[in-house]
């Protein structure tokens, strides 16, 4: 077996929320953000991350790269650990590690152009390069991600939203990263232009053997790009599995409802007949349900769920469920039962 | 088939083209800048009074230090503007030529005001930078020693200064220098708090450029617009700052003069009928002050045109 390129071990983000108004010596109150992920990417795999607003995907994204202090181990291919290190030690990999954005146009400098945006990473890197050296990389750059090199002296504000998230790409792999993390890098894109930038991604991962941590809520876009696909619900795993085998043969409640609820492109389809509801909020994560996170709106949940936190179980397809399996007809139908009350 | 080729040809000669200039945020807002008739017309007038400031001692018959004898003694019936003695603008009450008093006055009035205004610009802005970027406890004690600062008043310092250490105009711009600088402060380090989290500064951060880097090449240059404006209108409450420090008698020492000296002047003798003493420096005096409150009022609009 190949040495996984990022082998995260429980991985935690706590902020400390200090409530409106509240006294001075009063402890802030921990919001987990992500509590305990568990994780690994080989090189060149595309890991999809799902889960509804508010999950924790972005946060997990952010402190892969270090910008929210972690704790837990994620440890690179050669042997470091990512989350102990200095920010002088991470340097070094922060050229490994690169970065997509969600919006394409606030993700770039209005007052710089395209070339100065996607140059900057190489000269933080590159100190070395000459600046016509850097202007050959550039326009190749551009050139690769399908923008015209001629347009190196454009502004941000002259290129459609697609064209930016193009720069935004330029810039990521400028410095010929291992690892591209993407944060919800097409939602802010219309369908077609969305369809454009995922084959881009899928055509330069191929060209350059990235390893891809795709994070999206759109589960069909997540499907069509991604190896291994990983459903997080409040800060924890829920489920993670071969995208195949996830989509077919989902083991966790959760993930039976969010794959129920994808939208299907047929006049004809049943919707009500086929959505799994899901009763309730998502519950505060400063005051997260003891036990299993998802048991307040499971349709399974038993006593058991509320006292003890199910472990991930499972050899390639994990599961952090205590009673896994497709939901019967029988508990479908009662969780439809609740939502309508 | 052919439809391809078509656009094969069409993508290869726009490859093929020379690099494409951009079109700058800066760039737009220059024209928006031009089109504002009264922001141009308060351009015109700035560059009027800084080369009448800059050459105008050269048509200057008399020396502003000179005193004309011929005059002196009855100023008010002989020291009128006129062309054939060469006092343009008429003489002052000791018979020297208001036209080089006024062209001097002008050079010190505005290089108070910019002097005054480029301090407040470059500490005001790195302070409120940093201030606002590095936040948390640093933030904190930067912030709450401005509004110490602010919170002392400061023409009673100003005055003391001037009392203390002598009237010169090395202590005049130090004092001016103070203050100018807090209200900067306080506007750049909001302008910051809103840019930081703003997702290409995270980008910047997340590719590891340096924290003076990111205040320097990202967040400065989208603060400019807002900086910009403020200087503007902060020149010309300079020049009125030290126009009533200098109308007290506290300012600029003679020889050398200001606006605000020459006008305490003028009004200490408009009873005697030499008008002319109080109407030449408060024409330039006023039409500086229009000109720059225009010209901040046209780069505002120019600047966020999402603003008007």
């Amino acid at each position: 077996m190949t040495k996984p390129l990022l082998d995260v071990r429980d991985l935690r983000v706590t902020f400390q929320i200090r409530r409106e108004g509240a006294m001075p010596w009063t402890a802030p109150t921990p919001l987990h953000a992500v509590g305990g992920v568990d994780f690994s990417l080989n090189p060149g795999e595309t890991l999809g991350v799902v889960g509804e607003s508010g999950c924790g995907k972005s946060t997990l994204a952010r402190a892969l790269i270090g910008l929210v202090p972690a704790t837990g181990r994620a440890e690179w291919i050669d042997g470091k650990d990512l989350v102990a290190m200095t920010p002088r030690q991470m340097m070094r990999y922060r050229s490994d590690i690169q970065m997509v954005f969600q919006d394409p146009l606030a993700s770039l400098n209005p007052r710089m152009t395209v070339g100065q945006i996607i140059a900057e990473p190489l000269k933080t890197h590159r100190p070395g390069l000459s600046s016509a050296e850097v202007k050959t990389r550039v326009k190749a750059m551009m050139e690769k991600v399908g923008l015209l090199p001629n347009q190196i002296n454009r502004y941000p504000h002259e290129f459609s939203g697609g064209q930016c998230q193009r720069i935004g790409i330029a810039r990521a792999l400028i410095v010929e990263p291992k690892l591209i993390i993407c944060d919800e890098p097409v939602s802010a894109l219309d369908v077609s232009i969305q369809a454009q930038v995922i084959n881009l991604l899928i055509r330069l991962q191929k060209e350059l053997g990235l390893a891809l941590v795709f994070i999206a809520h759109d589960l069909s876009v997540v499907k069509h790009i991604s190896d291994r696909v990983m459903v997080l619900y409040l800060g924890k795993v829920m489920e993670i599995g071969s995208s195949d085998d996830l989509f077919a043969d989902p083991q966790h409640p959760y993930t039976q409802a969010l794959l129920s609820a994808v939208p299907v492109p047929d006049p004809d389809h049943d919707v009500a007949g086929s959505v799994v509801p899901l009763s309730g909020d998502l519950p505060s994560p400063m005051n997260p349900p003891s036990g299993c996170v998802f048991r307040t709106r499971c349709p399974r949940a038993q006593a058991a769920c509320a006292e003890q936190v199910p472990a991930l179980m499972g050899q390639d397809h994990r599961t952090a469920c205590h009673f896994p399996g497709p939901l019967t007809e029988e508990e479908i139908a009662r969780a439809r039962k609740t939502e309508a009350a | 088939m052919v439809i391809q080729q078509d656009k094969m040809q069409s993508l290869a000669a726009r490859m093929a083209q020379d690099e494409v200039k951009g079109r700058s945020p800066w760039a737009d807002a220059r024209k928006r800048f031009f089109r504002n008739k009264a922001a141009m017309t308060g351009l015109i007038i700035l560059i009027a009074v800084a080369l009448f400031a800059l050459l105008g001692g050269y048509f200057a018959q008399w020396s502003n230090e000179d005193l004309d004898f011929a005059v002196m003694g009855q100023v008010a019936t002989m020291g009128a503007p006129s062309l054939e003695n060469g006092h343009y603008f008429g003489t002052d009450d000791l018979g020297r030529d208001l036209f080089a008093r006024t062209v001097q006055g002008t050079q010190i009035s505005l290089m108070v005001g910019i002097v005054g205004a480029a301090i407040a610009v470059i500490v005001g802005t790195l302070y409120g930078a940093t201030a606002g970027y590095v936040g948390g406890r640093t933030d904190q004690i930067m912030m709450r020693a401005v509004d110490i600062l602010m919170s002392i008043p400061y023409m009673f310092v100003l005055i003391l200064l001037l009392v203390m250490f002598g009237r010169s105009i090395a202590m005049l711009f130090l004092g001016i220098g103070l203050i100018s600088w807090l209200d900067m402060s306080r506007i750049v380090r909001g302008q910051t708090l809103s840019l930081k989290n703003r997702e290409f500064i995270e980008a910047a951060r997340a590719t590891g450029v340096p924290s003076w880097k990111i205040i320097l090449r990202h967040i400065v240059p989208n603060l400019l617009g807002v900086v910009a404006v403020y200087a503007t209108l902060l020149v010309p409450l300079m020049i009125l700052t030290e126009s009533f420090i200098s109308f007290l008698g506290l300012g600029v020492q003679e020889p050398l003069t200001s606006w605000g000296a020459l006008i305490s002047e003028g009004a200490g003798t408009m009873n005697y009928g030499t008008l002319w003493q109080l109407a030449f420096p408060l024409f330039f005096f006023v039409i500086t002050l229009f000109g720059f409150f225009f010209v901040g009022d046209g780069l505002r609009d120019a600047l966020d045109p999402k603003d008007r």
